[in-house]
């Protein structure tokens, strides 16, 4: 195991309420840690709508999904967060009173006072197509991510979907593998103009297959596959030789690791009490879309409210000795220290 | 006004009356209809509010757009007749309308 990173406070979800959750927390002299597992930062803004605009956010009119996230980096330069990304918090084990070791898939620990959920609606995961009997190849002959290109080395892969993701793997892995067909439902393809123009010329050149269509079957034994039966969108029916699939059709929001945490949950979500949203374990928190109570909203600018009034029960477990007085950006010389403006 | 029908895929029909303006996933999801997840709430994000439109109103209801076909690859036994039901937005027009959910959202 490795050595555990010190934190007054760990943050599971890097969305915008987890990153104005920095902001409250470090107005209070609480540093903080973020993990999440999606590559970049933003959560559901960052990964469902960055283009897309949001008008609810008080005080601006309009803002886009990246536009906040952007904002929200600016806003919390000043505390000098951590992020972790890619990696998933996988277990929550209490050491102290309150006090907790966090790890991630990564093996990374960390030691807090104080956890916040602000996970939304759980963890971003690969969709799985609706194969039947896909499960068994998962691991073995289906991958939905490439973590070593080398693995692919010499194999016959059948790679789906029509984005980013399929054809920037489509012509990484083309020099390396025995022979690439590339599977999507239609000849239009969202992945990056010039991508789809390198995949057309191998095509073109003979160097790899592109079929239109989609699986409906898997063939193999043991979790090792054989082949795929594809229909064609003229209903034709065939079957491509393959030992390894790749499919890409984007991702989905699953609760994860969050229900294996010994909290309370109700329909998929953590009820909080509302004065602190805090959960039925002191001392982890839970804000944002993730949490539930009478009167829920799933709205970005309640989630802003909750962090606020985390931060404040949050600062009587990381400074158990110190009273808390309460001030105003405007007028506290102190805050406007800590935002480095004064 | 338009009555709208949800099939679902064991071939149990719902029908609600929405009012104009409001799409097809947002009646379905305020009328609890089942089938229809909607994770992203409407941004044409995430392809979890995939419906299948009666052959009769294909054409009244019209193809979807560019965007929106780039979203349907997300989409699980995506078909000719596959639309995003956040994209459809009712009018009298529509009154009528039949749309089938498929067997799963994501």
């Amino acid at each position: 195991m490795s050595e555990a990173i010190k934190t007054d406070v760990l943050i599971v979800g890097a969305g915008p309420c987890g990153l104005f959750a920095v902001f409250e927390l470090g107005l209070l002299d609480m540093k903080a840690h973020l993990v999440d597992i999606l590559d970049k930062i933003g959560g559901q803004c960052a990964e469902l709508y960055p283009e897309k605009p949001i008008y609810d956010i008080p005080g601006i009119p309009m803002v886009s999904g990246q536009g906040l996230t952007d904002a929200l980096m600016e806003q919390i330069k000043p505390f000098h967060p951590t992020f972790h990304l890619g990696e998933m918090v996988e277990k929550i084990e209490k050491i102290g009173e309150p006090a907790f070791r966090v790890t991630t898939d990564a093996g990374k620990v960390f030691e807090c006072k104080v956890v916040v959920i602000s996970a939304g609606g759980g963890s971003f995961q690969p969709k799985r197509p609706p194969v039947p009997g896909i499960e068994a190849y998962e691991g073995t002959s289906v991958f939905y991510s490439v973590r070593k290109m080398e693995q692919f080395r010499d194999k016959s892969l059948l790679i789906v979907g029509g984005g980013d993701s399929a054809l920037d793997w489509t012509l990484n892995l083309h020099p390396i593998a025995r022979r690439v067909t590339l599977l999507h439902r239609r000849d239009d393809f969202r992945a990056a103009p010039h991508s789809v123009e390198q995949m057309r010329a191998l095509v073109a050149s003979g160097k790899m297959d592109l079929k239109i269509g989609q699986v409906t079957a898997l063939e193999g034994e043991g979790g090792m596959l054989a082949g795929a039966t594809m229909k064609g969108n003229d209903n034709a029916i065939s079957r491509i030789a393959c030992d390894t699939m790749l499919p890409f059709f984007g991702l989905t929001m699953k609760l994860g690791p969050v229900a294996n945490w010994g909290l309370a949950l109700e329909n998929n979500l953590v009820p909080v009490e509302t004065s602190a949203f805090e959960t039925s374990v002191p001392g982890i928190f839970a804000i944002g879309d993730i949490n539930t109570y009478p009167g829920k909203l799933k709205l970005i600018l309640c989630g802003f409210h909750e962090g606020a009034l985390m931060a404040q029960k949050a600062h009587r477990y990381v400074y158990p000795d110190k009273r808390l007085v309460f001030q105003y950006t405007t007028s506290s010389s102190s805050l406007q220290k800590k935002l480095g403006v004064n | 006004m338009a009555k709208i029908n949800f099939v679902d895929h064991q071939g149990e029909t719902r029908t609600i009356e929405v009012e104009n303006g409001a799409t097809v996933m947002e009646a379905a999801i305020r009328n609890g209809i089942p089938g229809i997840e909607a994770e992203c709430g409407g941004a044409c994000a995430c392809a979890t509010c995939h419906v299948y439109v009666d052959e009769a109103w294909r054409e009244k209801v019209g193809p979807p757009s560019p965007m929106e076909e780039d979203m349907l690859d997300f989409g699980f036994d995506v078909r000719p007749n596959s639309r995003l039901s956040c994209q459809i937005k009712v009018t009298d027009e529509l009154d009528g309308l039949t749309v089938t959910t498929p067997e799963r959202q994501a």
